[in-house]
């Protein structure tokens, strides 16, 4: 049966710290996603994105501190305008921009992170594994 | 000694870089005291049967311009592959893919139909579109076939050195010929042009790294002072290689990536979008909605074509997904 992939770039001091809160309020959600742990959500770079996807990743899920939260004061804004930009230029690729995910968790927030995991998981469920080609 | 011997090839290219090579003026009369051109279509008549008969290794230098985009491309990159001792990718098209390569956004099918059936100004009412083989009465004739996907020259052979622009400017076409003269070449799968942003050469002043609003080249007259992206055009220098002098912001116009990205970059486009969306819209930013950011963002019309105008099949992702 087809289980998704997804990456999620956690930022450290909100989503992270969110997904820990989850794992430590024993919060159930799919283990679906592999989480890798970044200082800031803007610290992802759209070439991590396109490297996991073409490395096998059904999803990506880019999670920071909500609007004016960011550690590093500004870096979510950049973080939403990357994300923007780079859902509009997969579509032209041809893959679903909804493989894309960018949301924000404060660290108080254990349990919208599970369902933010839980949601995408079923959204990807329905969109099916991801198909690229690269060439003849 | 022996005078070397160069080749000169077109696959799919526009010519520009034959022009270039000819834009190298006086020392053209060097090249041609120091080397014998043995192959080269745009201004020779040596055929396709005269290359395969020369012995292995027989050609010095080759360079070879033009993307790889059907299967005479193909047959003729490793033929001259075999034939010559140094085989350099030879202008954007060949390095990266270049503007030819924009039509992985479509495949063969789509490409045909685009160019032989819907454009307004074409007649073509019984749908004829161009065949690999077709019988007339004097015999069998045969185009080459056309791919889906266009690849860059080292995609399909291995390729010594890289010389990239479009076309790539006459005085590093000069440089690097004398370097061949002098067998001062840099080890192999080097790009023969400076590994810095262009930004180091450009003329501009870079004020406060801002970009407020995108603006299309038609919508503003720059002001030949500051940084085109400050003055929201959306210009590629910031990640492309330097080596071109700016011609092209120094004519008032955006640089569009032609000489492909520094060598710490392996995607350009994604690169692009990551400089491009940090510094679009910073005014403010804490204020904006997500509709506001939204519109800002769809300021940009066409991300994949301008951020991957030349480089779009060296890309991660390589090309459209194509429903099948």
């Amino acid at each position: 049966m087809y289980e998704p992939k997804i990456i999620g770039f956690l930022c450290n001091w909100c989503s992270y710290a969110a997904a820990d809160l989850a794992g430590t309020s024993r919060i159930q959600y799919p283990s679906n996603m592999r989480a890798i742990r970044v200082m800031c959500s803007s610290r992802v770079d759209p070439e991590h994105v396109l490297r996991a996807f073409i490395n096998g990743a059904d999803g990506v899920l880019i999670a920071g501190c909500h609007p004016g939260d960011c550690h590093y004061i500004s870096g979510n804004y950049k973080t939403q305008r990357k994300v923007m930009l780079l859902k509009k230029m997969l579509e032209q690729f041809g893959i679903d921009p909804r493989r894309l995910r960018l949301e924000w968790c404060s660290s108080a927030e254990g349990g919208k992170f599970a369902q933010v995991v839980t949601d995408m998981t079923e959204e990807l469920r329905t969109l099916g594994p991801i198909q690229l080609e690269t060439g003849d | 000694m022996d005078k070397l011997k160069f080749a000169f090839y077109w696959a799919a290219s526009c010519g520009g870089c034959e022009i270039a090579v000819l834009d190298i003026d006086e020392k053209i009369l060097d090249v041609v005291e120091k080397a014998d051109i043995v192959f080269w279509p745009v201004a020779i008549d040596t055929k396709y049967k005269e290359v395969e008969a020369f012995e292995d290794k027989y050609i010095d230098v080759c360079f070879f311009n033009g993307a790889i985009r059907n299967n005479e491309n193909e047959e003729m990159a490793h033929l001259l592959r075999k034939k010559s001792k140094i085989l350099i990718a030879f202008g954007a098209c060949s390095c990266f893919g270049g503007i030819p390569g924009l039509s992985n956004e479509s495949n063969s099918e789509e490409t045909f139909s685009t160019a032989y059936k819907d454009v307004p100004s074409v007649v073509n009412p019984d749908g004829i579109l161009p065949q690999p083989s077709s019988r007339v009465p004097e015999g069998e004739l045969t185009l080459p076939t056309l791919y889906d996907t266009v690849k860059a020259l080292h995609q399909v052979v291995d390729v010594d050195y890289f010389i990239p622009g479009c076309p790539p400017p006459p005085e590093l076409i000069a440089e690097n010929i004398d370097a061949i003269f002098s067998g001062d070449l840099p080890p192999k799968g080097s790009v023969l042009a400076p590994d810095i942003a262009l930004c180091e050469e450009c003329p501009l002043e870079i004020v406060e790294k801002k970009i407020p609003t995108i603006k299309r080249p038609y919508e503003v007259v720059p002001d030949g002072k500051r940084c085109l992206l400050e003055q929201g055009i959306l210009c590629m220098g910031i990640n492309t290689r330097a080596g071109c002098g700016a011609r092209c912001i120094k004519a008032n116009m955006p640089c569009r990536g032609c000489m492909g990205p520094t060598s710490e970059v392996a995607d350009q486009g994604a690169k692009l979008i990551s400089s491009i969306a940090s510094i679009l819209g910073v005014e403010g930013e804490e204020a904006k909605t997500d509709e506001e950011v939204q519109k800002l963002i769809d300021q940009i019309k066409d991300p994949m074509g301008t951020f991957y105008r030349y480089s779009l099949p060296v890309s991660l992702l390589k090309r459209k997904v194509m429903k099948k």
